[in-house]
Order: C-alpha cells, then structure tokens, then sequence
C-alpha cells in the first residue's frame, strides 16, 4: 500500500509544486528569525528539496528514505543542516526546515481528496516521510556540531600550547590555564616531537600560569620528564606555585630527581650552563643603552 | 636476516636496527656485542633505534643488558634515536631502563661516548688511534 | 556495537610475535589510531603474544574492528590453551613475572590500552582481550 501512496504523492507533488512551495516558504519564513538566511536562499533551499522528494518518490516509489532513490534527498539536508550547524541554528529550526512542510502538504492533500480512507492513508505517509526526513536532518546536525566542537577545542590546544625555541637546544613549553590529563597528555606528545625535530637537549616545562594541578595531571608532567629522558634530553620544571607545591606533597607524588626551578629565568639559566653556556654582562652596570636582562641572583 | 650488522669506528662499536626483531635476533645482538667488545677491546657502543616503532619490554631488558654486559668489559653504552611514542609507551609500561645513557641522535651519542671515553682514559689519543689497543 | 571486520592468525612461535606486531600495526592506522595510541596498543599485543608463546604454549589472537556509533577501536582476542594463571591479582602486579623472568607483569600492559580483561581457568587457559578506541 504504501507504493500506492508514493506515486500518488509523486502526481500530487508535480501538479501543485509552485503552490506548495509559496506555502511552504512562507511557513518558513514565520520560523527562522531574520538575518539569519536570505529569503532567497531559504527558497532555492526549499525548491532544491522539494524537486528532489518529487523525483525520489517517482523513482523508488518508496518512502523510505534509505533507499538509493533518495539519495539526492539526503545529500542535499546533509548539507542545508551542516551549514546551518556552522551558522549557529539552533537544533529546532533545523528540524523545522523540514517539519515546516507538513501544513502545506496536508492542505494540498485535504484539497485533492474526496475520500476519507485514502487522505488519511495518505496524511499517514506524508507524516511518516516527513518524520524520517527531519530525524535525518537532525541527526546530521548533531554530528556537524560535534565536528565543529571537536575541531574549536583542537584550535584552542593549539594556540594555548606553543613551544617555543628559547636558545639553540633549549626549548620553552609555557603552560596556561587549567591542565587536565588530556590536555597535558597532547603537549607533552608535542614537546617531545620538538625535542626530536629540533635536537634540543633541553626543555622548560613552565608552569608559572596553571593555578592548580591534580593527581593525574602531575603524574603526566613526571612522565614526561621520564619519557625525555629516555630519548635523551633533559627536563627542568619551572614556575610550581606554592599551592601546587603543597599539592604535589600532598598527594604523595614523588617528584623523584626532576630537576625543578623557582622561575623561568632560573631555568633558562640552568638550561644555558647545561649546554656549556652561561649569560654575563657586557658594559658595567648602570650602564645606559644596554636593555640586559636582569642580572641573575644566586 | 639472521643477525644485525655491528659496524667498527675506532674504539667505538655502531649498532642501528632497522628490522622489527624477533626475540631470539634480539638475544644474538646482544651475544654478538659481548664478542665483539671483547674481541675489539672497544670503549663504547652505541645502539641507534630511530627506526623502531615499538620497544616492548623483552627489547627494554635486551638494551638493558647489554647495557650491563658492556659495562662489565669496561665499555660505555649509549642508545640514541628513541622516538617519542616508543618513549611514553615505555613509561607507561614502567620501563625506565635504569643504567642506559640515552642521546637524541648519533651525533650527539657519539659526542657523549668520546667524552666517556676521554674522562677514562685521560688521553684523546685513543680516539685516532684505534689499533693497537689490545 | 558492531563488529565490522575480524581476522584471526596464530601465535605459536616467536617469529608470530612480529607478524602480531605487524599485523595490530596496520589495523590500527585503517581505524586512524594517533601514532602514541597505535605504538601502545602493538606493545600492548607484544606483551600479551609473548606470554601466549611462551607460557600459554602458543595460541591464537582474534582481531576485529569496532564501531560504536560514532567511535573506532580495535579489539584484540588472545586465547591459548595453556595451563592457565593460578593466581591473576599477582599476575596483574607490576614487577611480577613467572618462570624465565620474561613479562613485565600484566600491569603494565594494562595501562597501555583502553580496556583489560582477562579469563583464566588453570588447566584449560587463558584468555585476554584488550581494545583500544580512537580518541577524537
């Protein structure tokens, strides 16, 4: 039965296409709030979709929509509803692209009909085909908008995480914000892929712009040390506030013979003397001109 | 292939593994280098394993060992080239591999074994002077 | 969850070690580990087929692809028939190793994989299964 619907959908579709599409654009137009997407764009949009359910229903005489007649149907919603994930729609209007065309439908079927049996059979699978169209859409939404998350957070590990090259064979990875176990882990994969890349003998793991640090995250910062250490490159931990300190004790971590500093400079300076360099003043002090950096204190 | 070639340079012995070992390759590398310290009088070796993807714990213990077995004949061992994956898999394995030098590449392993080398014997010399040591 | 596909090879002798490598290798780049996912989970298998040749007398590993909606993993089955692990607690504690002083001790290989199980039943076998999903 539901084949006999289909093409008598597929007639119903071709003969009054222009009507619908007018109801349906201005069913449209009352849902989405301005600004968002052009009037003109929202009736190409509807246009686009409603040729491709007429020919898929004509093709597949079908109204499932996982057959292979409705593959320009799902294509074209997969990318209207991934657009308008990126364009920040809220997950309703998406939905309601679809859902919104349901009025028009039933009043065109209502008109076209003179028996009560077969519009409400037909009021069933419009119903059904619409309901399957707009879960379709939703669901392609969903995976948009945990594809654009996943890729924002990535940018921001990024851009939060530089390392940086301090001198020829000492590297800088200064760390900012809250440190959690998997966000340390990513970093410290990245330091150690620069310390290859580079031949650095040296890193600085500075720390002086993470407020707290558990457990977990600390036993990583070891690890890292640990794990440098077996490529052969050294670690030096600068910048543990006295809270992290007291934490680190607390929770029994054992920092072992990790080499840790008060300060980034101190490090910097124990980094230079580890490669045989050292930082010494060139004009005595006082001197104009010279914007050294701070003499080291012991 | 039925063993891993040790190169000779000078007092230095040059192992690089290219090949995923099987077990009993890995217990003949480790025979062959004890003979070979030996027979050379070598100084040090150094164990190039940049091109290994995996380090297992059977692998972790054969470096170990030689590690051990050339220190006993008097030689300093260094393994360079441990890729940053390989090195957190065996942390989290809880394999540090105590008593083995480890550098970032040939060079500077090579660097670390002349240094080893020349704090020993006081006399550079040695380096140039390859033959003759026995 | 679904498996997608499955393939199973025997590890009867050393030389089936390598080819377990190998083998966890390329399945693990097809499903798109990261390169640290990937080199713990073969080490992982090294660890486990080791055990299976040498303590297990030799066995089989079944591979298999994950799906769980959105997610892909591998899922790695190693049974031997061997004379099982009387007492798995001690197995699973870091340092522990039987016999030839081969094996970390389960421990460790625990920590390399997403999840761990392991069934023994001394004097019928022992089987081990590890699966690890790939991070987003």
């Amino acid at each position: 039965m539901p084949e006999l619907n289909a093409s008598r959908l597929a007639t119903l579709l071709d003969q009054r296409f222009d009507e619908l599409l007018a109801a349906w654009t201005a069913e449209q137009l009352q849902v989405v709030r301005r600004g968002q997407i052009s009037a003109s764009d929202m009736r190409a949009q509807c246009r686009e979709l409603l040729q491709a359910i007429r020919r898929a229903l004509a093709a597949g005489a079908s109204t499932r929509i996982d057959g292979q007649s409705w593959a320009a149907a799902r294509d074209l919603l997969g990318r209207v509803s991934s657009q308008r994930a990126q364009q920040g729609f809220p997950s309703s209007e998406t939905a309601m692209f679809v859902l919104s065309l349901k009025r028009p439908l039933f009043d065109a079927l209502r008109r076209a009909s003179d028996d009560a049996d077969t519009l409400a059979a037909d009021i069933w699978t419009v119903t059904d085909l619409l309901d399957q169209l707009a879960l379709f859409t939703t669901e392609t939404y969903l995976r948009s908008r945990e594809a654009l998350i996943t890729r924002q957070q990535e940018d921001m590990l990024e851009l939060s995480t530089p390392v940086v090259k301090l001198w020829d064979g000492v590297l800088a990875l200064p760390m900012i914000g809250t440190l959690d176990s998997s966000r340390t882990q990513i970093v410290m994969e990245s330091l150690l892929q620069r310390i290859v890349e580079t031949g650095s003998d040296v890193a600085i793991l500075d720390i002086t712009g993470v407020p707290t640090v558990d457990t977990l995250t600390a036993q990583h910062l070891l690890k890292t040390v640990t794990a440098a250490r077996l490529m052969g490159a050294e670690c030096i931990i600068s910048g543990i506030r006295p809270q992290i300190a007291q934490t680190i004790v607390q929770l029994g971590v054992d920092l072992g013979d990790v080499v840790t500093k008060a300060t980034l400079a101190d490090a910097f300076k124990l980094a230079l003397s580890r490669i045989g360099l050292s930082v010494g003043r060139v004009r005595p002090a006082g001197a104009p001109a010279l914007g050294a950096a701070p003499a080291a204190r012991d | 292939m039925d063993s891993i070639p040790i190169l000779r340079m000078g007092p230095v012995l040059l192992v690089s593994i290219q090949v995923d070992m099987h077990d009993r390759l890995a217990l003949t590398l480790q025979e062959d280098l004890s003979d070979a310290i030996t027979a050379n009088g070598s100084k040090g070796v150094l164990i190039d394993i940049s091109a290994l993807g995996v380090v297992d714990s059977f692998m972790g213990r054969m470096l170990a060992n030689i590690a051990g077995i050339a220190r006993v004949l008097d030689a300093a061992t260094v393994v360079v080239g441990m890729q940053p994956a390989v090195a957190i898999t065996l942390v989290e394995l809880g394999l540090s591999l105590e008593g083995v030098r480890t550098a970032l590449n040939i060079e500077k392993g090579m660097a670390l074994l002349q240094a080893a080398v020349a704090e020993r014997d006081a006399v550079l010399h040695v380096m140039d002077d390859a033959d003759g040591t026995d | 969850m679904l498996t997608a596909r499955t393939e199973q090879i025997a590890v009867r002798e050393q030389h089936d070690i390598v080819s377990v490598r190998q083998m966890v290798r390329s399945w693990s780049l097809a499903v798109g580990l990261g390169l640290v996912d990937l080199t713990k989970l073969v080490t992982a298998a090294s660890e486990i087929a080791r055990n299976t040749v040498v303590y297990g007398g030799g066995g089989t590993l079944q591979i298999e692809e994950l799906r769980d909606g959105l997610r892909l993993g591998v899922r790695l089955v190693f049974e031997d028939q061997g004379p099982g692990i009387v007492d798995i607690d001690r197995a699973m504690t870091d340092g522990y190793s039987s016999g030839s002083g081969m094996g970390l001790g389960l421990g460790g290989t625990k920590r390399l994989v997403d999840e761990f199980d392991i069934a023994s039943t001394p004097g019928v076998g022992t089987r081990v299964t590890i699966t690890k999903w790939r991070s987003r």
